[in-house]
């Protein structure tokens, strides 16, 4: 074995466990702010799989939307909110678990009989295009693969008008849930005058 | 390679000459370069701070450092050491093992950029593809580190630092990314050394500042934010949050933080000047120099010559961005956060998008100055 192919075997082992391991922690562990910091990990170990892959630009494309973005703007938000209080205990909690249990269980079957499925190994090796797959996946996106850009761009506006929505209450005149009317009040302000009037 | 010099090919013929593999030569090769940077960014960093308590005490007709060597040359190693020996100090109600991680998880992407920071044609560590788009995403990285170290310290001074960081972060990465897209517009290409040689036709008149002056401002801008410079230095503004992210830093943690920001300032300005001022080039293209000298330009000696001037050239450039960023901090007051994301979000965003649209509308137009 060749220095190379061992390198990245070390690499694919590495990156593999933090993923798993990271994953199994997202899911499990108590602390929420820890299960968010796991879940940059796992996002930057999947960057670390693409450029294993030779995807560089896909490798950097992960890096910035899922670390950089979504995943600093979760722990914004629970940072915000870092309310220290215990959760109601849910009555059902023993179904609803193996609800889901048996639901995630059926989607990995279903991968693994695609992972025993599909033939994974490519052709000819040379047909890797590394460097340049930035044009390749440039030149896709403007041709056969626009309609699905453009449409998934069409559901993030869609997105950020709702939440738009949600964040400025004064859109609406009653609150959804109770029918009360909305207090159009800022949040800010405070209820009492913080200087006295001297006139 | 066609052109330049090339030391890795002439270093692992070197060790070839020895009887060695050129897989042994290549891993012995690997370390040194990074070895080479890193040595490079922390002198750097040792610098700038001098530079910083120098021209501060000139701004506030002080004298600054001056008994620490020869004009207090010595003042920021003495400040390293002094960091280097405090006690590493974890608060009680702390938590231990993201206190630790945050600093890390700052300085490290900004030391990762560093791959694609060329000083010549091949003078860097790794021309990779996705070159400048790697800084971008490594530097969206950072934020996360600075929630880390705002949260694990159990100080509510540190949690607003570390949530203005990321909220300033967040707001400036946009119009940041969107003034570099125009440059790669022009270039054609996201690595560093095309973005370069793409402004070498005319020396001083082919930089890019010329053609793009709205993307230079808006780039400083954004980058000066990035690295929380002041006037952007909400995270840590003393008379509001105390020091901010970093109030309950001690030792050789806040050394790493410390570190990184100045770091992060070299490295924004060496962007700049590889984005916008033309990188290595010497205001006068040292071809056209050779040719009036009738010197052959691929003479080993005429080589090294080029790439010291190189060398010497982005860093020159980088320095003189640093001074003004040092300059801008000691005169400028701060501004409010809902300034600065206003700033960000109404201001700079909009114009960043134009300035994007009028690159494209312009290459359509005059191909041969925009990059065809």
């Amino acid at each position: 074995m060749s220095i190379a192919i061992t390198t990245q075997f070390i690499c694919f082992t590495v990156l593999s466990l933090v993923v798993i391991i990271g994953a199994l922690g997202v899911v499990l562990l108590e602390s929420i702010v820890y299960s968010a910091f796991l879940l940059g990990g796992v996002f930057m170990s999947v960057a670390g799989l693409y450029l294993l892959l030779n995807a560089s630009f896909v490798a950097a494309a992960q890096v910035l939307v899922y670390v950089g973005a979504v995943n600093v703007l979760i722990i914004f938000a629970i940072m915000l909110v870092n309310k220290k209080e215990d959760l109601k205990p849910i009555d059902d909690i023993k179904s609803r678990r193996v609800i889901s249990t048996s639901i995630c269980l059926t989607l990995l079957s279903l991968l693994i009989r695609v992972d025993l499925t599909n033939v994974w190994s490519l052709s000819s090796p040379q047909n890797s295009i590394g460097e340049e797959s930035t044009i390749r996946i440039g030149e896709h996106l403007f041709s056969d693969y626009l309609l699905p850009f453009e449409v998934a761009s069409v559901l993030l506006l869609m997105a950020m008008i709702g939440a738009i929505v949600l964040a400025r209450r004064d859109v609406m005149s009653k609150d959804i849930s109770t029918g009360l009317p909305v207090d159009q009040e800022l949040i800010e302000k405070s209820s009492e005058p913080l200087l006295t009037n001297k006139n | 390679m066609e052109y330049g010099l090339d030391l890795e090919y002439s270093f692992n013929e070197f060790l070839k000459g020895f009887g060695l593999s050129s897989e042994i030569a290549h891993i012995i090769w690997l370390p040194l370069p990074m070895l080479l940077v890193l040595v490079a960014a922390v002198v750097g960093v040792l610098v700038t701070v001098w530079l910083e308590r120098k021209i501060s005490a000139a701004a506030q007709q002080r004298i600054g450092p001056e008994y620490a060597g020869a004009l207090g040359v010595l003042q920021p190693i003495a400040d390293g050491l002094k960091l280097l020996v405090k006690e590493d100090i974890i608060p009680a109600k702390a938590d231990g093992v993201l206190f630790t991680a945050g600093p890390i998880l700052v300085l490290v992407p900004v030391i990762l950029s560093w791959l694609i920071v060329p000083f010549g044609q091949n003078l860097l560590i790794s021309n990779v593809g996705i070159g400048i788009f790697l800084w971008i995403a490594l530097s969206s990285i950072q934020p996360i580190g600075l929630l880390m170290s705002g949260y694990a310290s159990n100080n509510k001074y540190s949690l607003l630092g570390g949530l203005r960081a990321a909220a300033q972060s967040i707001s400036y990465e946009i119009p940041l990314a969107l003034s570099v897209l125009a440059i790669v517009l022009m270039t054609n290409s996201l690595s560093t050394v095309d973005i370069v040689n793409q402004q070498s036709g005319a020396g001083i008149l082919s930089w890019n500042i010329w053609r793009q002056p709205v993307g230079f401002i808006v780039f400083w801008i954004c980058a000066l934010a990035e690295c929380e410079r002041l006037p952007f230095d909400l995270p840590e503004a003393e008379e509001e949050l105390v020091a901010g992210y970093q109030t309950e830093y001690a030792g050789m943690k806040f050394a790493l933080f410390y570190l990184g920001s100045y770091i992060n300032l070299i490295l924004s300005a060496l962007l700049v000047s590889i984005l916008y001022l033309g990188g290595w080039g010497f205001p006068i293209p040292v071809e056209l120099i050779a040719k009036f000298l009738n010197l052959p330009i691929n003479a080993p000696f005429i080589q090294v010559f080029t790439a010291s001037i190189g060398i010497v050239m982005t860093v020159l450039k980088a320095y003189l961005l640093v001074f003004i960023a040092i300059l801008l901090r000691w005169t400028t007051p701060r501004v409010r956060i809902d300034q600065l994301l206003d700033l960000g979000w109404k201001f700079l965003l909009p114009i960043s998008l134009a300035n994007l649209l009028i690159t494209a509308g312009l290459k359509l137009a005059f191909p041969q100055f925009f990059g065809g």
